[in-house]
């Protein structure tokens, strides 16, 4: 049995999760990551994505739209601004964020007409969202 | 003298009133229970966010390029005040103490010979403020179609107060709320919000040497506005807690009162409808006598 960590996922409105887990898979910024005892001290921020975790009492997965994650020697904190276990994920939800990010990049177009960069965050934030739904197998549409 | 039909007709109508602010009484404490979960629920996020925070503003706060959210903009000559107070009034005090903080620190600002802007979210603050101060006025968020505050409320505030200090609007801002206590007591409060100040805490935790991925400056340029978001959420839900907490109190009180007053009503009643019957027999005997 390998060594487990504390893990805790919150977000603003509840704490969704709190258990002991052998290893967290973080969608990081610039790449994912996975956290296991002992790993050392990190501070992360978060691309919308899922995150899963895998304990004693088997596995779970939530998806996790931005926030970051701490990694210290105590335990892995995950503040994730948006996080819904997988299950509960549906296509309304999905719809919402995927509605949401594409009214981010039009913004981004509309404010920033010389500046490639805040567009290409928007853009890549958006094809995150619609990665997530790919992956759980929900079409945003 | 009020008639007898008077005292009853008011006697009858204060026990009514009685009976509405009792019900509002339980209604505040049910809802009271709920607020109070909910601000508990987030105060895990808030408080590891602010140690977070904490940390990595030490880190990066000396240096020139730290963001303009956290160093500020280098002056403090135009201050926005966000005045958040609650949707329905009945709430005993709550208020008006909000909005009277509001109104000594505007007044002190004014007083050094700064610019005040005023941002009001909740309908009572609105009122109270635009009344004396309606040429600072600049918005209002309306929340009065929101049963429940979410996190996305706080989000939009975030992205209208951001958007102002983007375009330059102001210097400083500070959020007004109430802290919840407990059921009879609310602390109003200032606190400043842009530039974003931590209470660093200081122990071994602070010390940890931390890998950042992106840099440093990438994910506090990255959390700062969300922090604007996360505090006022916070300060929402305090909010919501403590207007609770307030209108049970002030609807208990007004129980209380409503059961004296219909007490006192009762004895004067008592008393002239024995003093019309008193009367009445004086008045017969009398009659009987002279005949």
């Amino acid at each position: 049995m390998a060594d487990t960590t504390q893990f805790d996922l919150v977000s603003p409105e509840r704490r969704l999760a709190s258990a002991q887990v052998v290893s967290v898979q973080i969608p990081g910024a610039d790449g994912d990551m996975t956290a296991m005892a002992g790993h050392a001290p990190t501070i992360t921020t978060l691309r919308p994505g899922l995150l899963s975790t895998e304990g004693p009492d088997g596995t779970s997965e939530y998806v996790v739209t931005g926030g970051f994650a701490e990694i210290t020697a105590a335990g892995v904190t995950v503040l994730a601004e948006r996080a819904l276990p997988r299950a509960e994920v549906t296509a309304e939800h999905l719809a919402e964020m995927v509605k949401e990010a594409e009214d981010a990049l039009n913004n981004a177009k509309a404010a920033f007409e010389n500046e490639p960069g805040p567009v290409d965050d928007a853009a890549k934030l958006l094809a995150d969202m619609v990665a997530v739904g790919d992956h759980i197998g929900i079409s945003a549409r | 003298m009020p008639s007898l039909k008077d005292l009853k007709n008011r006697i009858e109508s204060v026990k009514s009133t009685r009976k509405i602010t009792k019900a509002m009484q339980m209604v505040a404490a049910a809802k009271l229970r709920r607020a109070q979960e909910a601000a508990e629920q987030s105060r895990p996020y808030t408080e590891r966010f602010n140690a977070v925070m904490a940390g990595l503003a030490a880190s990066v706060g000396g240096s020139d390029s730290a963001p303009k959210l956290l160093s500020g903009t280098g002056s403090d000559k135009v201050q926005l005040l966000i005045v958040m107070t609650s949707e329905r009034g009945l709430c005993g005090g709550f208020n008006s103490n909000i909005a009277k903080l509001a109104r000594n620190h505007a007044d002190k600002l004014l007083g050094e010979g700064k610019e005040v802007k005023i941002l009001t979210v909740g309908k009572k603050g609105r009122d109270q403020m635009k009344r004396d101060y309606g040429q600072y006025y600049i918005g209002h968020v309306d929340l009065t179609e929101v049963k429940r505050v979410g996190y996305v409320d706080a989000q939009g505030i975030a992205k209208d107060v951001l958007g102002r200090f983007d375009g330059g609007d102001f210097d400083v801002a500070t959020l007004f709320y109430s802290k919840f206590v407990n059921v009879v007591t609310q602390i109003p409060t200032a606190q400043q919000i842009i530039p974003a100040s931590f209470e660093a805490e200081e122990g071994d935790e602070a010390s940890t040497l931390f890998d950042y991925e992106p840099s440093e400056e990438a994910i506090l340029a990255d959390l700062l506005p969300r922090g604007v978001a996360t505090q006022i959420f916070a300060g929402l839900l305090e909010n919501g807690a403590s207007e609770q907490g307030a209108r049970m109190s002030a609807m208990d009180n007004a129980t209380r009162n409503a059961g004296e007053m219909i007490d006192k009503l009762t004895i004067q009643y008592n008393r002239s409808r024995q003093a019309v019957i008193t009367n009445e027999l004086i008045e017969i005997i009398s009659g009987a006598e002279a005949l």
